[in-house]
């Protein structure tokens, strides 16, 4: 008999595993998320002459050996070593079974936005100043953004739908929706997802430091990330992965998983406006929300959360106060809207995979992490942003949102389990 | 000379291939004793071809399945 023709239509998150700028694991990141400490400094990772931007969120004293034998440890992507942590992280806490049948019904769903930029700049370099014949045979392999879940699915023997999603900055909440979906409709019983990125290389920081995107502020150093902030003036560059084990609930009741939260609801929807700038009526991001609302069959005034995009930019942060403002109406103002972003950095691809994750755990204690660095408010942001410090908050429903380069936007709603 | 490729050969063999110098002897085979896929022996035959600064073209690879066969190869590019 297969496992999925048991499928209950409903998925809940079972396991969490992160690799973040403020450290990696649960207890040493989410405490110091909630004391409102920032994970951002100067940058470490290269050398910054000539960027005019040179701060980040860098994963400190993070040593791939941890996570992976010393010699696929030492030549693969960060990026991959970043999703092998959370991975074997989330897999750990969720005790997931060895059996081969279950596993043979796993998945893995974890993106990345841009994929193995450290092994792109390298080989670069070799073939422009050395020889085509100099390039890695690992290049192609530890390049490709899809390679975290070929990863994941080897060491793991996970051998049900494996994929990859690609939708820049909304990559990791695009994953665990599309992940959400592959369990709901019982093509698996379980998804390991997600999303990663290590973008601190001098490609990486010269192209969005080229694009404007990203803060030049860098005397404010741990504190230039101040998303709602009138002061604010580009994301800061982050690093990272974020890593959920979901399943579907009678799998995991059936095998008496601990259950964090269920997923409700998962919207998607584009721009079709800008390839980099927000819809400047936030049209996107609020049918988005509108869509995950309609799919989690809620009403606006049931969501106790929200973890923004938030990422520091002009634009962003004011047409996503607008897109929530025109998504949940008057309940807007009633609720939490918080960005850890000021914290971690833009993690790009990882972000809303570690933003699910702290939503998660708001959902868990009750406690909702803050946007730090919030000084000055801007009369165009004008929501309850949980300035500095963590408060104490019951959360039912969290709301998560990711929009990202491209015009794509995506929100998750989670809900606390109650039985 | 030939002792002493054969040790350059054993060093490079155990930082490609991550493995001990006790277990890297003339007749261990890449990919049969010392773990290696297709593309690790890639791999492997640049860093010879940077220890020895010396070229060896994909068609003499699939020839070089031991150290030993690496260090004669080696031995008879460098003579």
């Amino acid at each position: 008999m297969s496992l999925q023709s048991k499928a209950s239509g409903r998925v809940v998150i079972t396991g969490i595993g992160a690799a973040t700028p403020l450290g990696t694991g649960v207890d040493s990141y989410w405490p110091r998320l909630l004391a409102g400490e920032s994970g951002i400094d100067t940058i470490t990772l290269m050398s910054t002459e000539g960027y005019s931007s040179t701060v980040a969120g860098e994963v400190k004293d993070f040593n791939a050996e941890d996570w992976l034998e010393r010699k696929e440890a030492r030549r693969v992507d960060r990026f991959l070593a970043f999703a092998m942590a959370g991975a074997r992280l989330a897999m750990a806490d969720a005790s997931f079974p060895d059996d081969p049948e279950i596993r043979l019904e796993t998945g893995v769903m974890i993106g990345s936005g841009i994929g193995g930029l450290d092994t792109m700049t390298e080989n670069t370099r070799r073939l422009h100043m050395e020889a085509p014949s100099k390039m890695s045979p690992f290049f192609v392999p530890y390049m490709i953004p899809d390679m975290a879940s070929g990863l994941v699915s080897i060491h793991f023997g996970l051998k049900g739908p494996n994929s990859c999603v690609v939708t820049a900055c909304a990559t990791g909440t695009n994953a665990i929706g599309d992940a959400y979906h592959i369990v709901k409709r019982g093509d698996a019983v379980a998804m390991v997802t997600g999303g990663s990125e290590a973008p601190i290389n001098p490609i990486g920081l010269g192209g969005f430091c080229a694009a404007r995107a990203i803060t030049t502020n860098n005397e404010a150093g741990s504190r230039a990330s101040r998303p709602f902030d009138l002061n604010r003036d580009g994301f800061v560059l982050g690093e990272g992965a974020g890593i959920l084990v979901i399943e579907d609930y009678d799998f995991a009741k059936a095998r008496g998983a601990k259950i964090y939260a269920e997923i409700i609801g998962y919207g998607m929807a584009a721009d079709a406006f800008h390839i980099t700038m927000p819809d400047n009526a936030g049209d996107g991001a609020k049918r988005s929300m509108v869509k995950a609302l309609q799919s989690a069959g809620i009403a606006p005034e049931q969501v106790d959360y929200i973890n923004a995009h938030g990422t520091s930019t002009p634009y962003n942060d004011k047409f996503e106060t607008l897109a929530i403002k025109r998504a949940l109406g008057d309940h807007a103002y009633k609720i939490p809207v918080s960005s850890t972003k000021s914290m971690t950095g833009h993690l790009l691809g990882g972000a809303g995979a570690v933003e699910a994750i702290f939503s998660v755990l708001a959902i868990r204690d009750g406690m909702v992490p803050p946007t730090a660095h919030y000084e000055t408010p801007d009369p165009e942001c004008d929501l309850d942003y949980v300035p500095n410090k963590g408060r104490s908050h019951p959360v039912n429903i969290a709301m998560s949102n990711s929009f990202g380069f491209g015009g794509h936007n995506a929100t998750l709603v989670l809900k606390k389990l109650l039985d | 000379m030939a002792d002493d490729i054969f040790e350059r050969v054993k060093k490079v063999v155990c930082a490609e291939l991550d493995v001990q110098e006790g277990e890297v002897t003339e007749s261990s085979n890449f990919i049969a004793d010392l773990g290696a896929d297709s593309l690790d022996v890639v791999e492997l035959v640049m860093a010879f071809e940077e220890e020895f600064k010396i070229d060896i073209p994909d068609d003499e690879v699939t020839k070089l399945a031991t150290v030993g066969d690496a260090v004669e190869y080696i031995k008879s590019k460098i003579a």
